[in-house]
């Protein structure tokens, strides 16, 4: 029987979270699903499906407590459904990059929300300097409306944001 | 039907030997793999080692595609790649790596030297899907997986046919 948990963690970056996180769930019996694991702004962030054969959240709790607390990491379980082996495949890439300021995820996404954009997946940075920082984003989803719908969804936002840069690119995926 | 090797099957890992001989076995094998290869989710390529038979032997039919250049339905005995240029990436899945795909840089366009079912060889030039394709199949006779040649998709900075929103249209 299996027993999903979305485990998540945030602490500041240091050497050896992910060997020490992996290695308390190994040892106590876990096996890992699909995980992202990335430095955002200093921080180490981890969000990971966990498999635990017995003893549930307690025992989960139980095993990475310890660690998350040598490692000063802020540790949170949710049980899941550990939906694995039905991936999603994209069909449009959209990137957007500009001068950083506030509304411009919020202003991007709503537009391709309401166009039938399903992200899949979303990517951000901010780069540049603290002076002249810019945002840079890039999004893989699926177009349920179609691709045409988001072009022309962006180019409605692109005629009142002409500050921001957008590409749009369809995903063909070659099943060989 | 032939059946489809899955990855981790070790047998993909293996580099394939050439063909000599251009028999009526041959010619058997050729039509199931046709079949098998048709069967599949994509259904443009397949290799012979996907069936587990470790020869060099491969077929990719990428005419089901509106609008690109293609062989139609091309049989490959011993393919060599002898050119390539340009690079892009692009997303592509394989029925030996069931739910899962992934981004992988491919050459734009090769030059290709393959001998048909007769034996008799032939030199292709072929770009974009096709390339892709055939680049992909040749691939699984060295005992390579697309799995063996991703990419991030975090770096991704290698966009082909970007379609920008015009300004104030």
């Amino acid at each position: 029987m299996h027993h999903w948990f979305m485990v998540t963690l945030v602490g500041q970056d240091q050497i050896g979270i992910v060997s020490k996180i992996t290695t308390a769930l190994y040892q106590g019996g876990c096996n890992l699903g699909e995980a992202s694991m990335l430095r955002l702004g200093g921080n180490f962030t981890i969000m990971m499906m966990v498999d635990i054969p017995t003893g549930g959240k307690d025992a989960l709790n139980h095993l990475l407590q310890p660690v998350a607390k040598e490692l000063q990491l802020h540790l949170h379980l949710d049980a899941i459904e550990g939906l694995l082996h039905h991936h999603q495949v994209p069909n449009v890439r959209v990137s957007v990059h500009g001068a950083d300021r506030a509304g411009m995820v919020a202003q991007v996404t709503s537009v391709l929300a309401n166009a039938g954009l399903n992200i899949l997946a979303l990517e951000s940075d901010v780069g540049g300097n603290a002076n002249h920082p810019f945002y840079l984003m890039h999004i893989e989803g699926i177009a349920t409306a179609g691709i045409l719908a988001l072009e022309e969804a962006l180019r409605s936002l692109f005629a009142s944001q002409p500050d921001l840069k957008v590409t749009l690119e369809p995903i063909e995926t070659v099943v060989m | 039907m032939l059946n489809i090797l899955t990855y981790p099957d070790p047998r993909l890992k293996n580099v394939s030997v050439s063909v000599t001989e251009f028999d009526e076995k041959l010619q058997a094998f050729l039509m199931d793999l046709e079949e098998t290869m048709r069967a599949g989710p994509g259904g443009v390529g397949i290799a012979a080692p996907q069936v587990g038979r470790l020869e060099r032997i491969a077929i990719v039919d990428v005419s089901s595609k509106p609008k690109i250049s293609h062989h139609g339905r091309l049989v490959m005995i011993n393919p060599e790649i002898t050119d390539w240029d340009g690079f892009e990436m692009g997303r592509e899945g394989c029925m030996s790596v069931p739910d899962y795909t992934g981004n992988v840089i491919r050459a734009t366009k090769i030059r290709l030297v393959a001998q048909d079912k007769q034996g008799v060889s032939h030199e292709y030039s072929m770009e974009g899907y096709e390339a892709r394709a055939v680049q992909h199949e040749i691939d699984h006779l060295d005992g390579l997986l697309f799995i063996d040649r991703l990419v991030s998709r975090r770096h991704d900075l290698f966009q082909r046919k970007v379609y920008e929103s015009k300004k104030g249209t």
